[in-house]
């Protein structure tokens, strides 16, 4: 018997004790064994550890309550200690009172519920906005009103993901350009997604919000400690779910201004790139490396993409067709599947080093080269 | 009237003997629950490191949808209604269900069923690869073509469900022994009765669910688009008005179980009965109303946030109840602790567990940090594993000695009991970190951090599969060579119609109605 | 409550197995076929399953006429009916519910209605309208979008062209049809065999009429009113609610028919008329699924 309500004690006191451990100096032990939420760096997300915590304790002292009075009985009224058993089964008072006790609880457990949600729903008065799509398997952020906009997406190479290369620090929860937020400025958040739904999470600022296509939904962060936070894509996406990662940056705000400054110039500088002509090895380099980034992980690394999902880019496909029809499907995309399109997430220097490098690669040898300057008139002849 | 079954493969082809084919359901449930076990233990192989070692995240994502759907369609329902079939004809004095050809078509649809649905794990494309809640437009515009298969799979499964609860409902109103009186009614045939209601309200909108994802796909329509006029939230509460009251469909027969095992083995009649009645009506009415606390991060308007919210915390108002009729059954009880008992009591504890879990999740803000998260994985495993499959085992303990007439072997069922009850504890107790740590689900791979927790998840969730085999092999031992039993009833404190029949119980079951006091 | 001394016990029967195989070859036959595939295996399993129903119920048949139905069995097929009637009406529920998601919610929140401003990041001046005759998609992309509106709707063309409207002779046919059915129910209750097929003979009639309506409706508005399943939510809607019914209304006819026909052949009495009875329930109830129709998908538009 007694080993059984130790079972009993261990399994609710785990939490408790884990709970304890996770406050003490231990901190990166802690992280690994990390057992509760964290309490994060925003209102809403303090509001939201505290309401979690709240209802956890009541539910403790719950569980003690009904288990002890059901271990009490296992052990004294045990056949095997002489018990013999009564015969009532009914008690209309002890019923009331258990329907009516539950409820009360519930309604002072609804109270802070309701303040809580009101204030995480509350985007009023932001300082900025920041328009979030969702994409299979990044993110695209723009600033509205600013200007600049870029994709964001993992980094982790795939030699650390299939186990060749050791995994680094921060493996899978690193991008290629992080969201950068001022800190202590009240930033909403409009979301958006252009193929399935994803769902952007920072657990550090209690926000996640379904990022579904064509809608747009909100939410907002006020952070107060300037730091680097990181999340996850919270919602099936496909085969790249668990590998469309989010980072945050979260600036002093004279350094986000400087940090938006030189963001606008780099814009400029890309565009004024897409006047150069290159030759076609720096286009095949260029393009292999953006190409393993941006479609790779439908295509494959070696073009064959996979069988009855994402078609092969090699002989018999729009890869070794037509030129003109090739930058159709990749710029403008094949509307009504996953294949995205890419005119508006990818420079033109991308998108032509991309197309010559498919052009060239894998045994296709068209020899066809393809520039940005082509692009750019591909887009504007629409 | 007088003759047994008949011979060779035909009896199962062409029965419509109730006993007969609750045994087909439990023997293809049980298939259905090492199949889709199988996929779980895919899942946790993969997941035991970070890193991708075993399989792709493609098939990864193949292995969470085919586990969820064939855990929940295959394995729990049918179980629930192989023992439906097998014990509610004996508990209400009946010879056979209402409609009793009926009921073997119910049965031989799910076979075909799932075997359509299992063979696009070969097919061009794979097997379905959206989540067992298949939201579109994943499950639409970007799946692979294999998803019809998937659609008309699912079609005929409801049809089967649909016929099976007609039978259920029909067999209950109709077919009572006299003077057996509604609230005179035992708790298992009063729980199916409820759920058999509820799966003809919610199987049709599943099908209609499907069917819209059938007309998106294949004929142009817009249901879910946006650009068309449509929502892809539309879908998810159609999904939803279906799936909660599933999760529902799934624990009120296992309540049922527990409603009569607690009372045997504590020799003591059930503490309540009518206000366990009442319970178990208002969480299925309840479960109506609630479904889009499923959906708290869609953006949906704060009205209706909050309104989900109420409303489903609600449901531990009556649940509350059940739990504390259970308690003070034992309560003054003279109990002991056959292997049934500890399933029944490991549920109870299990099943709260999960179920303040589950008021955690209802409250909307901290949903937030919880939704899709592995809390979450946490919370259904503890409801649905140690809540349906504990009470499955339980009942298939409790009643096996019935059935065939041979007694199993308890030492063997004790230690499955607590391979399974430690298994289970390792495997999904360490989720609920996971989860607030901030590990989503349905994720092929994760970050460092979270790297020690799921190897011990993994090993736990090997402890408990390995315990299933132990099931498997103790079931199968006991009616080759168990003991034989012939006392009417098995257990001291046991009480019903169906403890008044033969041991083991005769083909046909009560061919006269028997008399009710 | 049962009242019987002793009960009925099937025999085994080879039925079941032969509808289920057929169903299991529609809908593996129905998957190949959407994408493309051949379509063997569904009208395989279809046959089959038609072959299976026709012995079924006439098996069912014969044993009624042969008595061997107890009381007991007779009131599980009602009880068997009223419940599958039920699961109809909860398939019917989704559709209806979803336009009304639709309409009252979805498409003001395009429009940047209701909270959802900033909705006019993607949709611009998109305005929520029904009948919706101009998608997000086209006020977004102009003639690229995928899904064009229809040039015209079915709602209600105003009371010059009130009798040109087609809709309304549709539930004038189906409303009469009702009262002819009940007609011939009160008949055969009364033992009016004559009556009763008359009467049945109408409705059945009346339930052709409808659907040859209807046929007519739906081609006019593909060919006349650039209204198809592609455009858009309304076209979805209108089609997938009406074509439900319509789908319903046939099955309904079929099994009237067979009534009708068992009339003339005698079957069926003043006591015993379920067979009669459950088509005609089913009748009622496509009737009343027909008036929601009616009001929410062409009037209230
Ligand atoms: C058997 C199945 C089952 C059961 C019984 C339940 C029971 C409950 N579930 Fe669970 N649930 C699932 C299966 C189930 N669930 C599944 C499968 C999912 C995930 C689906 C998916 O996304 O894939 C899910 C997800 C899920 C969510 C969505 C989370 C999210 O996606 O963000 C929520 C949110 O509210 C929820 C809530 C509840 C509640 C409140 C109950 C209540 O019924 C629990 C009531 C019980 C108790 C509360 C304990 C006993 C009570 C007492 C001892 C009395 C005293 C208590 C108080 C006064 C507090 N569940
Ligand atoms: C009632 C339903 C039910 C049951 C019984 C189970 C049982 C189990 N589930 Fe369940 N699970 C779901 C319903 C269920 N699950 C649902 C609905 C989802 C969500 C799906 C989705 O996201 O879409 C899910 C998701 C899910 C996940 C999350 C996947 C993800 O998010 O990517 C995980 C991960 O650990 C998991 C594990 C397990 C394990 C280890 C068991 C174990 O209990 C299984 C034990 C049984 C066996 C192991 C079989 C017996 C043994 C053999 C066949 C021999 C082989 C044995 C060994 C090698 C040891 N399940
Ligand atoms: C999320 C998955 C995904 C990504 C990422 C992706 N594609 Fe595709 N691509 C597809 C799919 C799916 C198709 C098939 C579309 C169809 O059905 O016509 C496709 C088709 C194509 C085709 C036409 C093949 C043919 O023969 O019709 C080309 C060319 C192509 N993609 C190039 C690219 C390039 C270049 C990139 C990266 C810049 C890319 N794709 C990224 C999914 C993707
Ligand atoms: Cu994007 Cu998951
Ligand atoms: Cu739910």
């Amino acid at each position: 018997m007694s080993r059984r309500a130790n079972m009993l004690f261990a399994l609710v006191l785990a939490p408790v004790l884990a709970l304890i451990s996770s406050g003490s100096a231990l901190a990166e032990e802690a992280q690994r064994w990390a057992v509760n939420l964290p309490k994060g760096v925003t209102p809403v997300s303090n509001a939201i550890y505290e309401i979690h915590m709240i209802i956890f304790w009541i539910c403790v002292v719950i569980c003690i309550g009904v288990f002890g009075v059901m271990f009490y009985s296992m052990y004294a009224h045990r056949k095997s200690r002489g018990a013999v058993a009564a015969n009532f089964h009914e008690n209309t008072t002890a019923e009331v009172v258990w329907t009516v006790i539950p409820a009360l609880i519930l309604v002072v457990m609804a109270i802070p519920a309701t303040s809580t949600i009101i204030q995480a729903y509350d985007t009023s008065e932001a300082e900025m906005d920041i328009k979030i799509t969702g994409y299979q398997w990044k993110w695209q952020y723009e600033y509205l009103g600013e200007d600049v906009a870029f994709m964001s997406e993992l980094s982790t190479p795939e030699s650390e993901i299939y186990n060749t290369a050791p995994k680094s620090q921060y493996y899978l929860q690193e991008v290629t350009e992080p969201l950068v937020i001022p800190a202590k400025t009240k930033v909403r958040f409009l979301l958006t997604a252009k193929d399935v739904i994803h769902s952007w999470w920072i657990p550090d600022f209690g926000v996640k919000k379904d990022a579904i296509p064509g809608y747009v939904t909100e939410s907002w962060t006020f952070v107060e400690e300037p730091g680097v936070y990181r999340g996850e894509c919270a919602e099936l996406c496909g085969k790249g779910h668990a590998f469309m990662p989010i980072v945050v940056n979260v600036l002093e705000k004279e350094e986000y201004n400087a940090w938006l400054g030189e963001k606008k110039a780099e814009v400029a500088a890309i565009r004024e790139l897409a006047k150069k002509t290159f030759t076609k090895e720096e286009l095949m380099a260029k393009g292999k490396e953006a190409y393993d980034r941006s479609c790779a992980s439908c295509h494959m690394g070696n073009g064959e993409g996979i069988p009855g999902v994402f078609p092969g880019l090699k002989e018999g496909s729009a890869a070794v067709g037509p030129v003109a029809n090739h930058l159709d499907v990749v710029v403008n995309g094949v509307a009504g599947t996953a294949m995205q399109a890419f005119g508006g997430q990818l420079s033109e220097v991308d998108l032509a080093a991309i197309i010559t490098y498919e052009r060239n690669a894998w045994g296709n040898d068209t020899g066809d080269v393809v520039q940005p300057i082509d692009i750019l008139k591909f887009k504007q002849g629409q | 009237m007088a003759h047994g079954p008949a011979k060779g493969i035909g009896r199962w082809l062409f029965t419509t003997n109730h006993k007969d084919i609750g045994t087909l359901y439990l023997w293809f449930s049980f298939a259905m629950f090492l199949l889709g076990g199988f996929f779980a233990m895919v899942i946790r192989a993969e997941l035991f490191e970070p890193g991708m070692q075993i399989i792709k995240p493609e098939f990864f994502n193949q292995m969470t949808t085919m586990h969820g759907l064939v855990m929940v369609f295959g394995a729990i329902m049918p179980a629930f209604v192989g023992l439906a079939n097998w014990m509610i004809p004996m508990m209400i004095g009946a010879p056979d269900m209402a409609l009793p050809r009926m009921n073997n078509l119910s049965f031989w649809i799910l076979p075909f069923a799932f075997a359509l649905l299992a063979s696009t794990l070969f097919m061009e494309g794979g097997a379905p690869n959206f989540g067992w809640t298949f939201y579109a437009p994943l499950s639409t515009t970007y799946a692979p073509d294999t998803v019809n298969y998937f659609i008309f799979g699912v079609h005929i499964m409801g049809a089967s469900s649909i016929m099976g609860s007609i039978n259920i409902i029909a067999t209950v109103l109709n077919m009572r022994a006299p003077g057996m009186t509604l609230m005179k009614m035992p708790m298992f045939v009063w729980t199916w009765l409820i759920t058999a209601f509820l799966l003809i309200a919610v199987m049709p909108v599943l099908a209609g669910a499907v069917t819209m994802m059938l007309m998106d796909i294949n004929f142009g329509t817009s249901f879910f688009s946006a650009a068309g006029g449509g929502d892809p939230v539309l879908f998810q509460h159609v999904f939803w008005f279906f799936g909660h009251p599933e999760v529902y469909i799934i624990i009120l027969p296992a309540f049922g179980v527990i409603s009569h095992i607690v009372p045997t083995f504590s020799r003591k009649p059930l503490f309540g009965y009518s206000s366990m009645v009442y319970a178990t009506a208002s969480i299925a009415f309840l479960s109506f109303i609630v479904w889009a606390h499923h959906m708290f991060l869609v953006g949906m308007p704060i009205g209706g946030e909050l309104y989900f919210m109420y409303a489903t915390m609600l449901i531990a108002v009556p649940t509350a109840a059940k739990i504390f009729n259970w308690i003070s059954t034992m309560f003054r009880g003279s109990m002991t602790f056959e292997t049934p008992m500890l399933f029944a009591i490991a549920f109870i504890i299990l099943f709260t567990i999960g179920g303040f879990t589950g008021l955690m999740m209802a409250i909307a803000p901290s949903d937030i940090q919880y939704h899709d998260s592995y809390f979450i994985v946490a919370h259904f495993h503890y409801v649905m594993v140690a809540g349906a499959v504990f009470s499955g085992t339980a009942a298939v303990y409790y009643w096996l000695p019935k059935w065939c007439g041979k007694m199993y072997d308890e030492t063997m069922g004790k230690v499955q009991f607590w391979v399974s009850f430690v298994g289970f504890n390792i495997a999904f107790f360490p989720q609920h970190f996971l989860g607030l740590a901030g590990m989503p689900r349905r994720y092929a791979d994760y970050a460092l951090q979270f790297s020690d927790w799921n190897m011990i998840s993994s090993v736990g969730a090997f402890i408990y599969g390995a315990a299933q085999l132990l099931f498997m092999f103790n079931v199968i031992r006991t009616i080759r060579s168990g003991t034989p039993v012939s006392e009417p009833k098995t257990w001291e404190g046991a009480e019903g119609l169906e403890w008044t029949l033969a041991t083991p119980v005769p083909y046909h079951t009560f061919a006269t109605p028997p008399e009710v006091k | 409550m049962s009242t019987e001394s002793s009960y009925y016990v099937p025999e085994q029967s080879k039925l079941p197995i032969c509808a289920a195989t057929g169903l299991g070859l529609i809908a593996l036959g129905a998957g190949t076929w959407v994408k493309g595939g051949s379509s063997m295996a569904f009208f395989a399993g279809a046959l089959i399953l038609a072959f299976t129903l026709y012995s079924w119920f006439s098996l069912v048949i014969k044993e009624n006429m042969a008595g061997m139905n107890s009381d007991q069995l007779k009131r599980s097929y009602v009880w068997g009916m009223g419940w599958f009637i039920f699961s109809e009406v909860m398939f019917f529920a989704v559709f209806f519910g979803s336009l009304f998601y639709i309409r009252t919610l979805a498409l003001p929140w395009l429009g940047s209605e209701g909270g959802f401003e900033s909705n006019n990041l993607l949709w611009g001046d998109f305005e929520a309208a029904w009948p919706l005759m101009t998608t997000p998609d086209m006020v977004a992309n102009g003639e690229a979008a995928q899904f064009m509106g229809p040039e015209q709707n079915m709602s209600f063309p105003g009371w010059d062209k009130l009798l040109g409207w087609l809709p309304l002779w549709n539930t004038i046919v189906l409303i009469t049809s009702s009262f002819t059915v009940h007609i011939a129910h009160t008949a055969i209750k009364n033992n009016n065999r004559s009556k009763f097929n008359l009467w049945l003979g109408i409705t059945v009639a009346l339930g052709a009429i409808f659907l040859v309506l209807q046929v007519e409706e739906y081609i006019h508005a593909y060919q006349h009113m650039g209204l198809t399943l592609e455009s858009g939510i309304y076209g979805t809607t209108f089609f997938m609610l009406t074509g439900f019914h319509g789908a319903h209304v046939t099955m309904g006819t079929i099994m009237l028919l067979i009534q009708f026909l068992r009339g003339l052949k005698g079957h069926f009495n003043s006591e015993d008329q379920f067979g009669f009875e459950a088509a005609s329930w089913y009748w009622h109830f496509v009737d009343v699924v027909w008036v929601g129709l009616f009001i929410f998908v062409y009037i209230l538009a």
